[in-house]
Formats: C-alpha cells, sequence, structure tokens
C-alpha cells in the first residue's frame, strides 16, 4: 500500500477569517500532512505579517510560507517609509501581487485579515489564481467545503467579539469532523484596536459532534463504574 | 493539479512556467446590447471555484474612463490585472490634461492588442471581454475573446450566453429600443441562463451607459418560475423515470 509519505508538505486545512463590530477573529486547525502521515499535529497556520495584520496560510505548507515571508519583508520596509503601520488592504494586494503574478507555481489559498485605524477590522480571501476578494467573512482550505452550508445559515451581521470567536471554534471544529485533511487544535486570533490575542483550543475542549464519543483514559474506567440501576415500575 | 518538478518530461521547458494554464476562480455570461440611448449590459455577481459557487458578490463590470464599461468573463484575477492596465491607461490619457478622453472605440482597441500579444506567447489572459460606451453620441458595443477574436455589434454575449442569449436577442431586439424594453429583454435572456447555466447565481447587476455617463445598478434577484403542471408531478404515468 502506497502511503505516499514523501509527498510534499501540504497543509489540508481549514482556514477562517471574520469581521465583527470592532475586528476580526481568524482561526484555523493545526494539521500538516505529507501524504497520509501527520507531519505536524500542533502547527500554526496563522502567521504575522505586521502587528495588526495576519494571515491564514492553506494548500502547500513550502508555498504559503515563503509568501508570508515576501510579504513580511515588504510589509517591513513599507512601514518604514510610511512611517506608519500598514493598512490591512495593502498587505492583502502585497499577497496578491505575489500570488497573481507566481500564479502558475504556487498552489496556496490564503485569507488576510486585520485592523487599521482607517477602515477598521476587514478579511481578504485571497484563493489559487490570485484573485483578491474583500468579504465579511472567508472560509479556506479543503475543510471549508463542509463550512459552506453552516455558515450561509450561521452567519450574521454584527456580530460581537466573543460571538465571532464561539462561530469559528464552532466551525473549525465541525470541519476536523469531517475532513481528514484537517485536524488536531483550533487556534484563533483577534485583531482590533487593542492589540491581538491568541488562544488555543485543544481537541478535549470543544464540543462533540454526531457519532463522537466522549473521550475515556481507558476502557477500565467504563467497567469500573456501576452500570445504571435497572428501573422498578 | 500537483505539478511535482521534474516530472513534467522532456516536452516541457522553463519557459512553460511562464503560462496560464487553467482558469481558477469564474465568472460566468456577460450579456450587453445597444438601445436607443446607448448600452445596456447584465452580468451576475457570481464567482465559481470549480463546481463551487464561492464567491457570490463580485462585481464583473466596471466603469473605464468617462465613457466605457468592461464586462468579463473567465478568470476574475486576470480580470482584475486588465482593470489594473486599463487604470493607468486612462490615468495617463488624463495626464496629457488636453480635453480629449478615451473612448470605447481606443478601449476595445487597446484589449483586443492586450488579448492577442498574450495569446501569442502562449500565456492568455483567461477572460471574454465585452467593452460598451457612448462618446458623442455614437454608441459602441463590442467584444474581445482570449485569443484575440474581436468584433463590433448591436447585441453580444459570453460563455453560456452565446448559446443561450444570443438567438433570443436575434429575434427580439430591434433598433431605438426603450430603456425599459431594454431592460426586460436583457432580464429575459438572465433568467433563461439562470435556469440553465449550473455557474449562474440569483443575483445581478445591469448598467448604463448613456452620454451623460456610466451607471451600475444594485444587485437584485430574479424572481423564477415553476408552476407548469408538469414540474409537480413529472413521473406521473411513467414511474421511474425522470
Amino acid at each position: 500500500m502506497d502511503l505516499s509519505l514523501n509527498d510534499e508538505h501540504s497543509m489540508g486545512t481549514t482556514i477562517i477569517g471574520v469581521t465583527y463590530d470592532g475586528g476580526v477573529v481568524l482561526g484555523a486547525d493545526s494539521r500538516t500532512s505529507t501524504g497520509m502521515y501527520v507531519a505536524n499535529r500542533a502547527s500554526d497556520k496563522i502567521t504575522q505579517l505586521t502587528d495588526n495584520v495576519y494571515v491564514c496560510r492553506s494548500g502547500s505548507a513550502a508555498d504559503s510560507q515563503i509568501v508570508s515571508d515576501y510579504v513580511r519583508y515588504f510589509l517591513h520596509q513599507h512601514t518604514i517609509q510610511l512611517g506608519q503601520p500598514a493598512t490591512v488592504k495593502v498587505a492583502a494586494n502585497l499577497v496578491r501581487l505575489v500570488a497573481y503574478n507566481n500564479k502558475n507555481m504556487l498552489q496556496t489559498g490564503l485569507i488576510v485579515g486585520g485592523w487599521d485605524k482607517y477602515e477598521g477590522g476587514k478579511i481578504y480571501g485571497i484563493p489559487l489564481g490570485g484573485t483578491i476578494v474583500e468579504q465579511p467573512f472567508a472560509i479556506g482550505g479543503s475543510g471549508s467545503s463542509y463550512l459552506y452550508g453552516f455558515f450561509d445559515q450561521a452567519w450574521k451581521e454584527g456580530m460581537t467579539k466573543d460571538e465571532a470567536e464561539q462561530l469559528v471554534v464552532k466551525a473549525v471544529s465541525l470541519a476536523i469532523a469531517r475532513d481528514g485533511a484537517s485536524g488536531g487544535v483550533v487556534r484563533t486570533v483577534i485583531i482590533n484596536a487593542d492589540g491581538v490575542t491568541r488562544n488555543f483550543y485543544p481537541g478535549d475542549s470543544l464540543q462533540l459532534w454526531h457519532e463522537e464519543l466522549e473521550p475515556q483514559n481507558s476502557l477500565l474506567d467504563i467497567l469500573n463504574t456501576p452500570s445504571p440501576e435497572p428501573m422498578n415500575f | 493539479m500537483e505539478q511535482k518538478p521534474f516530472s513534467r518530461g522532456l516536452l516541457s521547458s522553463e519557459a512553460d512556467s511562464q503560462r496560464t494554464l487553467y482558469p481558477y476562480v469564474t465568472g460566468t455570461s456577460v450579456v450587453a446590447l445597444k438601445y436607443k440611448d446607448g448600452i445596456l449590459m447584465a452580468a451576475d455577481m457570481g464567482g465559481s471555484y470549480g463546481s463551487t459557487l464561492r464567491y457570490k458578490t463580485v462585481e464583473r463590470m466596471k466603469s473605464i474612463g468617462k465613457h466605457s464599461l468592461l464586462g468579463a468573463s473567465g478568470e476574475l484575477s486576470d480580470f482584475q490585472e486588465i482593470l489594473r492596465y486599463l487604470d493607468e491607461l486612462i490615468l495617463y490619457d488624463n495626464m496629457w490634461d488636453d480635453g480629449n478622453s478615451l473612448g470605447p472605440k481606443e478601449v476595445h482597441s487597446y484589449l483586443t492588442r492586450v488579448m492577442y500579444n498574450r495569446r501569442n506567447k502562449f500565456n492568455p489572459l483567461w477572460n471574454s471581454l465585452v467593452l460598451g460606451g457612448v462618446k458623442n453620441g455614437q454608441k459602441y458595443l463590442g467584444m474581445v475573446s482570449m485569443i484575440g477574436v474581436n468584433f463590433e455589434d448591436d447585441h453580444v454575449a459570453t460563455g453560456f450566453g452565446n448559446h443561450l442569449a444570443r438567438p433570443i436577442l436575434r429575434e427580439e431586439w430591434h433598433e431605438n429600443l426603450s430603456f425599459e424594453d431594454g431592460v426586460k429583454l436583457l432580464e429575459k435572456c438572465m433568467r433563461v441562463l439562470l435556469y440553465r447555466d449550473r455557474s449562474a447565481v440569483n443575483k445581478l447587476q445591469i448598467a448604463k451607459i448613456t452620454d451623460e455617463g456610466v451607471t451600475v445598478s444594485q444587485p437584485y434577484s430574479l424572481k423564477t418560475f415553476w408552476g407548469f403542471s408538469a414540474f409537480s408531478n413529472p413521473t406521473a404515468g411513467a414511474e421511474g423515470s425522470w
């Protein structure tokens, strides 16, 4: 059986970016696979570009990392020349430039999200090919296939920070349940006027979905718990 | 889609990394016609990613300068790049500050050159473009394809529209359509496309260009009709059929 353990590193992935009233919440799973093997079960797919702009990476791990590195480098110079923090729009357009001009060689879908003083919280989706689309929320990666219906129903304009983060965590968790290429923990990054907050939700802190059972330490614990008393009528 | 290096074979070379091989995020049909006061153009707001209707609020028609409107189907990233080229073209035109401004004929000609030259380098911009405009009372409506084929006509359509909309336009278009009749005719075409084109999305815009300028409508949706009695019970009398 060919396990294709020497395939290039790919982050199957589920990535999400959501705007709320005051900022953005970015979320992602943490699985990086080489073929069928999980090369890294706790990767960090939400990468910093500047103090106020982050990018969610999906697709080829190498391609998305090198694109982030180039854009971080350009943005650093841009910030020095500008004399103030770069806007989310500029960051997203730099990502688009790299993605579009190398479209034949790159295989990475990205979600750029951040906060700046001019436009507030903004999310830009940059899929394969280098199209740039500004959206109130964006989903990407292989796991996103399972979330189109979920977001059509659950997304609302004008959510609070906590509602937005809960939505993101729930969505990534649902995608992990069904997408073999997504897994591990749920990471979120919240960006607003007050700064950046990173959060970490290990698998056991998430709610259980259909056909999932409460995790146990051992069968022995189940056997040793007395079974419920039969009812007397 | 996997492109592993060194496995492309002897027939491809370094230069191949410079050609666009296939589109990723695509827009579907654009339909346009000449009417009494100018041009009317319609396009839905969908951006498809293969068979997924991924983006549902994409503006596929944009005004160019004072006199023209460009609608595009095909790869959206290439359309966005074309808009950048045109931005630069219009900017340089304005910088002459000579009171002259590029009209639709000139913009169409520029686009044709760009598309044809890219085709010759085997690196096409994967779009079908519709360019409409009015300058000094002269109405103009033209099309350019991704291989550089270009022409002018009283009504044009791209993609699926070629097969579904053009026959309707050939029958029902006439010189000096009123605005209302023009809109109704475009909506008739767009409704058929909505029924029969898998990549159509029910959110569209209609744009109008006259001597006064360009207006793009707000996004709106069309009502559809499903009330044929045959639709409610199509297999009556032939169970198991479809």
